[in-house]
């Protein structure tokens, strides 16, 4: 039998931890922000030239894990003389960053220990992990690639997610129903939350590729650029979404009696799944390629927030333990 | 179908056949059946298909919901059932849509297999003659031969072939191999699940504490065979419920969040083995032989012993309970009693499990057995049992039943050992104990482990076919002027191959001594900017995406 005892003051600690990782995300975001409007702008060059610069910016990146704190990595090109204030700005957003992140994980493990459980049984602690994976997704992709752009969107987002978390979310650290009580909660619900990290990056990167105006001078990268950057995620996040999925099935028949049974969250991660194995057979399509592919990825993205969200508050099924507040 | 494709992708729409007969239609339509377009309207249909399975209440999830659409809005549900909206995923046009794709794929994918069967033996493909104008290149002087740059590529283990002048290399094969086990891995994954529900079943029970249950169709409440499942193939085991258990919250915010749940069996695996015990928990199911019994739900079983006008016992045992409202465990049930003199007798019950007045009424706050008591509805007349209905042992049908005395709707709870005295000498009840029971479901799914090994193989194939990528590499050796030029046919594979060359070409250089010229990358804005005197190089950078 599980302990019923929650140990209040971590339990607390929790929470301010949490508000105070907000905080820092906002103050990211504005950091982020001040070098993305200060900083310099990028145009698309002509479509030879863009090519060119698209595989120069990866090479960049992956050969060696060093020069991406750098913000003018080698793919911008047009000198616009950025001030040196705005280059910092875009340092010290990701130190923030950084600190921010160190907070979420300071919730979330001090929240795990007052109930010694693992802290994702309830809606709340979902939705803080999620977060948490977003911005981990974002800051380990940074350390390879030069996304420094996308820090701003990330921490608004995350910040954004933990906000609604905290108002709307919140209940009180407890015990989970008997059902929640396994081991494979550690592994499918970690699965279903590094995946959903990754896919809100690629979320973002798609939202971008369709605002981003080629031909223009902009603040954001070229399209080709997003566009890779959101294929990378996706890559990396589908094969753990099925593995969530599956081990979300191996859960199931241990617990309900059957592997597989069109419970609405079953229905929904399946919907998501298909999704982007749809956006992954569309980009390698001729004519789905680009701006098409883009939206069937958003689309997908919709499906995984609807399932991660709005399953636990619309449907009533097998999944409902997200003890929402009423 | 598939993932990727950096040669097959163009499946582009065939042109429609002008006469050409029966043959040349069933070829268009086979094409364009195959084609990557179909595919993807097919994967969209199939995930727009599955979303009314989670809007509607489903027949094979929950009955009771479905049966309570039709009694809330008769007209639409019957609207909804015309389109098997209640079945949505063992309707014909839900099968008709996978069944399409899962045509589709295997004629993508089968043809496919025979193109890589045959690739796999095919050696490297030739040296282009301008390896300069390849997306990867570079050139040095060095003694190496073409001996030596094969034997280097192959302990890399490419693929090797060489030519007077040149070797070709390739490697990357395993990325098509798993795009393939993905897809056929997923055509098995239909097939287990297929067999699993014919040869597999399900059946619910309610066992109440003290009572047993032997594995045979009749003992279940609800039994859900496989077409293929005779009543002789049910593993013979059988068990006792010695004991349940359920832990709450006691006190806090989250009081009376249950904790635990906890079942003590007594498992004969066959009529002659020795019992066992077993305890069933949630999340451990008990498993006789690859038949799981599950722990689903519990409620309260009040006992009783209901005596009637004449005298007699009519009635004596426990009676199941629903409960209305989880937090307290609040519960109603019925006792009909068919055999009671001179008149039958029926019973609305609720039941109180910690009990406290409040006012002139009484509720329950906690879900735990801490003071039952219940409250005791009588009727007698007619049950309406023999008019051959059936009837739910849940509910009493009241149509030709009065009420015993004064009905109230808060009538004094009886505590265990109370005896309440029926009006017009109808007789007593006694409220004689509290036991608990518990609903199990016993599944035999013998899909369950192909279906697993299945989806652990199309995860292997899915991340071989997403990671790996595939190129080519090719040396020519003109005197002692070494040319390597290199691509990915991957899309969007460019970025890791650039690094990958320049590895290569610096184990090339480092096969044969000699003094490095050139690095493969100008923009790499590391230290080898090119010294004019040497060698010229033709550097580039394109990247593979055409």
């Amino acid at each position: 039998m599980p302990p019923a005892q929650v140990n209040e003051g971590l339990a607390t600690l929790s929470d301010q931890l949490i508000l105070v990782t907000v905080l820092l995300y906002l103050v990211a975001m504005i950091a982020y922000a001040l070098e993305l409007a200060f900083g310099r702008a990028r145009t698309a060059a002509a479509p030879a030239k863009s090519r060119r610069l698209v595989s120069v910016g990866a090479a960049g990146s992956d050969s060696s894990a060093s020069a991406e704190a750098e913000p003018d990595a080698p793919s911008t090109a047009t000198p616009a003389a950025p001030a040196g204030w705005a280059v910092k700005a875009g340092a010290v957003a990701v130190v923030i960053s950084w600190l921010g992140w160190a907070c979420n994980l300071g919730g979330i493990l001090t929240r795990g220990f007052a109930v010694d459980r693992w802290p994702w049984g309830n809606m709340y602690e979902f939705v803080v992990a999620l977060c948490f994976a977003a911005v981990s997704a974002f800051l380990v992709l940074l350390t390879r690639q030069p996304i420094r752009f996308l820090g701003a969107f990330v921490t608004v987002a995350a910040a954004l997610g933990l906000g609604f978390a905290v108002l709307f979310l919140h209940v009180q650290a407890g015990p989970v129903m008997p059902a929640l009580n396994s081991y494979w909660i550690a592994i499918h619900v970690t699965a279903a939350v590094v995946a959903g990290g990754l896919f809100l990056v690629a979320g973002v990167c798609a939202v971008l590729y369709l605002v981003r105006n080629d031909g223009r001078v902009s603040v954001l990268p070229s399209k080709e650029q997003l566009d890779r950057i959101a294929h990378r995620a996706i890559v990396i996040a589908f094969p753990i979404w099925t593995f969530a999925v599956i081990a979300g099935a191996l859960w199931a028949d241990r617990a309900w009696g059957r592997y597989w049974g069109w419970d609405p969250k079953e229905v929904w991660s399946f919907i998501t799944w298909i999704a982007y194995a749809a956006y992954l057979h569309a980009r390698a399509t001729a004519g789905w390629r680009g701006k098409a592919a883009m939206i069937v990825s958003l689309v997908a993205f919709a499906c995984l927030l609807f399932n991660l969200v709005g399953v636990n508050i619309f449907f009533s099924g097998l999944h409902s333990y997200a003890d929402v507040p009423k | 179908m598939t993932t990727k494709s950096e040669e097959t992708e163009v499946t582009e729409r065939e042109p429609r056949p002008a006469g050409l007969g029966v043959v040349g239609w069933l070829r268009w339509g086979w094409r364009t059946l195959t084609s990557m377009r179909t595919a993807l309207i097919l994967l969209f249909l199939f995930a727009l298909g599955s979303v009314p399975g989670s809007i509607y209440p489903q027949r094979g999830v929950d009955p009771g919901r479905v049966a309570q659409y039709f009694e809330n809005s008769p007209t639409e549900a019957e609207w909804l059932d015309r389109f098997w909206m209640f079945d949505v995923f063992t309707s014909p046009w839900f099968a008709a849509i996978y069944l399409l794709l899962f045509l589709s794929l295997a004629g993508c994918v089968f043809p496919r297999v025979v193109v890589h069967f045959k690739e796999l033996r095919r050696k490297p493909p030739a040296a282009p003659r301008n390896l300069n104008r390849l997306p990867q290149s570079a050139s040095f002087e060095s003694d190496l031969t073409v001996e030596e740059a094969a034997a280097r590529l192959r302990r890399d283990r490419f693929r090797v072939v060489t030519g007077p002048d040149w070797v070709g290399a390739e490697k990357g094969y395993l990325r098509e191999t798993g795009n393939l086990l993905f897809h056929i891995s997923l055509l098995a994954l239909l097939f287990a699940v297929g067999a699993g529900a014919l040869f597999g079943y399900r059946g619910n029970v309610l066992v109440v504490e003290g009572e047993g249950f032997a594995n045979t169709v009749a003992a279940y409440d609800r039994f859900i065979p496989g077409q293929q499942v005779s009543a002789e193939s049910l593993q013979p085991f059988s068990f006792t419920l010695k004991d349940f258990q359920a832990t709450y919250v006691a006190a806090g915010e989250k009081r009376g969040q249950p904790l635990d749940y906890a079942a003590t069996l007594s498992v004969q695996d066959t009529p002659s083995s020795r019992p066992r015990d077993v305890e069933l928990k949630v999340n451990e199911p008990l498993d006789v032989d690859g038949t799981l019994t599950y722990l689903l739900g519990h409620g309260y079983a009040p006992t009783f012993k209901v005596t009637d006008g004449k005298g007699h016992t009519a009635y004596e045992g426990a009676v199941p309970c629903l409960a209305n409202d989880q937090a307290t465990y609040t519960s109603e049930c019925v006792i009909k009693v068919p055999d009671a003199q001179p008149d039958q007798l029926g019973f609305l019950v609720r039941f109180l499990p910690t009990t406290v007045p409040n006012g002139d009424t009484w509720v329950s706050v906690f879900p735990g057995a801490a003071n039952p008591t219940v409250q005791v509805f009588p009727f007698s007349g007619d049950l309406g049992l023999k008019s051959g209905q059936p009837q739910s042992v849940y509910q009493l049908d009241t149509d030709n039943l009065k009420p015993l005395g004064k009905m109230s709707t808060q009538p004094k709870p009886l505590n265990v050992g109370d005896t309440l005295e029926l009006a017009d000498g109808a007789g007593t009840i006694q409220f004689t104990g509290v036991k608990e029971w518990i609903s199990l479901q016993t599944a035999y799914d013998p899909g369950r482990m192909p279906a697993l090994i299945a989806a652990a193989a199309a995860v292997l194939g899915l991340v071989l076919s997403l990671t790996v990528q595939r190129r080519r590499v090719w040396v020519r050796v003109r005197g002692r002027q070494v040319t390597v030029g290199g691509l990915t046919r991957t899309e969007g594979g460019g970025a890791s191959f650039t690094e990958e060359f320049a590895e290569i070409v610096t184990k090339l250089r480092g096969a044969a001594p000699s003094e490095p010229s050139e690095r493969s990358q100008p923009e790499d804005r590391s230290e080898d900017d090119s010294v004019p005197d040497r060698e010229p190089v033709s550097p580039s950078n394109r990247s593979a995406e055409e």
